[in-house]
């Protein structure tokens, strides 16, 4: 059974995070060098975790699945990352950055860690100049911000739509001299395929190593993961292809609660679907609706070329419909008024799936020279990739799964429900709610991995007890079992039918069932026919090769058999949650003009789903109590 | 449109390589390049052979995954992009195209169209970072740092570490990527304490590594994705020989970080 404990501070907000540090024990610097930790992925959280890690005395053994930690997907965020620094002295603070974050996430994650992320936000910008990262910079020398969606102050550092480049080539740096140090021993090309967990603790994981198929045990006092998101489960989204879920899924069947898989956060700004083989959706930075305008043509299926549509036939939806904050509306809102006006058939371009992002007005304004200073680098990726000169003509765009919320369940402390089991980053559920606003991703990321993991997971060694266990301990043998055997199960299917078919086939009923709106019936189809799509996969699936060597298709085959166990949980989740909020619009429940309505009597809670063999999983709830903000409508308008 | 494909097939590290040739049918002009290789795997699945082994990630330029060289050029026939974000329209109809991988001493092939790398994060790990603990940095805003001079660092930061530069250098260099991190560093007031061992250690990894010296042709700029200027290795050399006057003993400029240095 589940404890769902979140093990929140009592006592006034703003002193929770100090006095919780200062309560911890701590590991004696004797003692750090005899406990060794393993950090698995090296993204924005895992490199910044690891390098920390490393850097206090402990042996950490950090596993990732790419060539090197540098390529992890936190490398393609473009937009920036936000700080409550207030240095545009535009009315900006901890506690607006914390009720922003709040609000955007529509009243779903917990007071506590948001504003605890608030507040370590500015240490973070300070942490990254001090690595050496190139940020954007006035003319007098200062740091420079841009505004983005859902927020009325401009705090958004950046290095130009590179961001998440810069901030994870800074934690790689770090996580370099760690290695130099031989403080962190790096496992690149090396694949999580279970975790090893004794007597209830998290002890270890099983791994692959992808380049000559070796499983093997490696055993630590504690795991962290810190492995991603799981929008890769729609098949095609703007995650890049290895993401995936495997890790945290893995856990979950182990015993980690996953909280909130329904929270999936559905980019506005991506360039539209187009050829059938294509095999990802590429997002168009946030920033661009800074002045970029969204419209469509007010009548339906209006063929005409849009520099043909008269101003008085334009349907500026946005501005229309939230004068407040009008193009710069937070993500989840913006994609839902994307939809509608596409389903009233008002949608342009192939399919009608598409709308367009017009910067005609700003060019008007302010001249080519300075759009293209400001976006050039976006405007030539969407030329490469449709052919279309953005200039003349505006760009076409359509919603994209990009971003999870939803995640393994953690407490304040960041540990899930399998003690000594640690998730940062986009992996744990903690920090959004139910919709992240822009620029926190990176945020969240490096918050949990400079500076609260490293504390946290101190206590823990502290005060757990931790036997030797080694590779030989019965567990160990038995986690080492169950991949051999699941990796031979695939191989030996030999069917006709690609692994990358079935991805496709459940990415497109999720998108259909469980994409940017929902309802009871068709979560209840795509739970009858998941299975079935599942049994099919291991009856039919192809994967060529052995296990022994180098094998893409297996690393790949094996992310899909979880894509189609995970899908149901997804489903199960947003059936559960008979409520709309934030990303998770369920169509029953909405106001007469389309927005969305949330109930916080009933599902105030997280939802936290226990794994069950043979038995559809289990929900649990961690009621979400708001001492120090009151929930209210979320309101743009 | 449809092409004929030699692609390079090559089981393991000490196997035997050679040219394969498939057909890619149907493919159509908006299909970027990766895309259609994943079209030919498909094909090859299904007849339950191996499909090609290469490397790709987030197919949008950034990740430094992709590391194709294509009709013998390193990301193929356009500039300032990388593999996954060259599309098929670049390409005539029923053209023969040639793939092979990154070919370097230093970047050993694992299987058919996939090279190791990882000598790039040794000579990062030699020295191509910043010393600094987390926690008690200072304000961001503490040490002032120019717009030019951020913009030029942020230019050399853009490397992506593909090794692109590697397999157009005739001597396999990896001057370029040494240089875009060296100078990237050195630009910064935060990098430069550390500077004068910086470049000594990476350009000795560099050389431990197996990767050639600097044949100054401008291969490696013409087909860097992120368009890495060669002024870079000029700035490479020129911290190279300041801190041979730093080692030597001479009286050296102050190492303060406000100290100017262009």
């Amino acid at each position: 059974m589940i404890s769902l404990d979140p093990k929140i501070p009592p006592g006034p907000l703003e002193t929770k995070w100090d006095r919780r540090r200062f309560s911890e024990k701590l590991v004696s610097p004797n003692n750090k060098r005899k406990i060794t930790v393993i950090v698995v992925g090296a993204g924005l959280a895992g490199a910044s975790a690891a390098s920390t890690l490393g850097q206090l005395g402990y042996h950490v053994e950090c596993f990732c699945f790419h060539d090197s930690p540098r390529r992890a997907h936190s490398i393609a965020a473009q937009g920036g990352i936000n700080a409550a620094k207030n240095y545009q002295d535009d009315g900006d603070s901890v506690g607006r950055l914390f009720y922003d974050t709040i609000k955007g996430g529509d009243f779903r994650s917990r007071e506590a860690n948001v504003y605890r992320l608030a507040q370590v936000s500015t240490q973070i910008i300070d942490q990254c100049v001090a690595l050496g990262i190139p940020f954007a910079r006035e003319y007098g020398g200062q740091l420079a911000n841009r505004s983005f969606g859902g927020v009325q102050v401009s705090r958004t550092f950046y290095c130009r739509g590179q961001t998440g480049q810069q901030l994870l080539l800074g934690a790689y740096s770090a996580l370099c001299w760690q290695n130099e140090r031989g403080q962190v021993t790096m496992h690149p090309r090396t694949e999580l395929l279970d975790l090893v967990v004794v007597d209830g603790q998290a002890r270890g994981i099983v791994a692959r190593d992808l380049v000559t198929g070796r499983v093997s045990v490696h055993t630590a006092h504690a795991v962290v993961l810190a492995t991603g998101g799981y929008s890769n489960v729609y098949y095609l989204s703007t995650n890049a292809s290895g993401s995936n879920v495997t890790a945290t899924y893995r856990a979950w069947k182990q015993g980690a609660a996953f909280a909130n898989p329904c929270f999936t956060q559905i980019h506005p700004t991506a360039i539209p679907p187009g050829d059938a083989h294509q095999a990802k959706l590429t997002l168009m930075s946030e920033s661009l609706r800074n002045d970029g305008r969204l419209w469509v043509p007010t009548m339906p299926m209006d063929h005409r070329c849009p520099g043909d549509i008269p101003a008085a036939e334009r349907d500026y939806f946005l501005e229309r419909r939230y004068p407040r904050f009008g193009n710069l509306a937070p993500r989840d809102i913006a994609s839902r008024a994307v939809k509608a006006v596409c389903d009233e058939g008002r949608g342009v371009g192939p399919g009608g799936h598409g709308v367009y992002l017009d910067f005609g007005d700003v060019i008007d304004r302010q001249g080519f020279e300075v759009v293209r200073e400001r976006y050039g680098n976006l405007f030539d990726m969407y030329q490469r990739i449709t052919g279309e000169d953005a200039y003349h003509a505006p760009m076409r765009i359509y919603p994209a799964p990009h971003y999870t919320m939803g995640g393994l369940w953690v407490d304040y402390n960041l540990m899930s429900t399998i003690p000594g089991l640690f998730v940062i980053g986009e992996a744990n559920f903690a920090d959004h709610g139910a919709n992240r606003l822009g620029a926190s991703s990176l945020m969240q990321g490096l918050a949990d991995g400079y500076f609260i993991l490293p504390y946290t997971i101190g206590h823990y060694l502290a005060t757990a007890n931790l036997p030797v266990v080694g590779e030989d301990h019965q567990e160990s043998r038995a986690a080492i079992q169950r991949v051999t055997t699941r990796v031979s199960r695939l191989l030996n299917v030999r069917g006709s039918r690609s692994a990358a078919s079935f991805h496709r086939n459940v990415g497109e009923l999720l998108w259909n069932h469980c994409g940017m709106s929902r309802n009871e019936e068709g979560l209840k189809a795509a739970l009858t026919k998941i299975p079935v799509l599942r049994e099919a996969f291991w009856r039919e699936v192809m994967v060529p090769g052995s296990g022994e060597t180098f094998n893409q298709e297996l690393e790949y085959a094996g992310r899909v058999a979880d894509y189609l166990e995970f899908a149901e949980l997804l489903c199960h989740d947003a059936l559960h949650r008979a409520e709309s909020c934030g990303a998770h619009f369920r169509e029953e429940h909405q106001t007469d003009d389309g927005e969305p309505q949330r109930n916080d009597v009933r599902f105030a809670h997280v939802a936290a789903w226990e794994y069950r063999e043979g038995l559809s999983p289990l929900v649990h709830k961690e009621p979400l109590t708001f001492e120090f903000v009151q929930p209210t409508t979320r309101n743009y308008q | 449109m449809r092409f004929t494909l030699n692609i390079w097939r090559q089981q393991g590290p000490n196997e035997q390589g050679r040219f394969v040739t498939y057909e890619a049918r149907d493919v159509s002009p908006g299909m970027s390049f990766l895309e259609m290789l994943d079209s030919v795997n498909q094909g090859l699945i299904a007849s339950g052979e191996e499909p090609v082994a290469f490397e790709q990630d987030c197919r949008e330029g950034i990740c430094g995954s992709c590391s194709l060289v294509i009709n013998g050029i390193p990301h193929g026939p356009d500039r300032g992009i990388t593999t996954c974000q060259l599309y098929m329209r670049r390409f005539s109809d029923r053209a023969v195209i040639t793939i092979e991988p990154w070919r370097a001493r230093a970047f050993p092939i694992i299987k058919d169209l996939v090279v190791d790398r990882r000598a790039l994060d040794r000579i990062m790990q030699a020295g191509g970072y910043v010393s600094v603990n987390t926690g008690g940095a200072v304000d961001g805003n503490v040490l002032l740092i120019g717009k030019d001079r951020a913009e030029t660092a942020m230019d050399a930061a853009s490397c992506i570490g593909c090794g692109a530069c590697v397999a157009a250098c005739k001597n396999a260099s990896a001057m370029l990527f040494v240089a875009a991190k060296v100078s990237h560093l050195a630009l910064l007031p935060q990098g430069k304490p550390e500077r004068t061992r910086r470049v000594s250690v990476m350009l000795e990894a560099m050389d431990q590594e197996g990767f050639g010296s600097c044949g100054n042709q401008s291969e490696c700029e013409a087909v860097c994705p992120k368009n890495i200027s060669v002024r870079f290795i000029a700035m490479l050399n020129r911290e190279y020989l300041r801190a041979g006057v730093v080692e030597s003993g001479l009286p050296a400029e102050p190492e303060s970080p406000h100290a100017e240095s262009t």
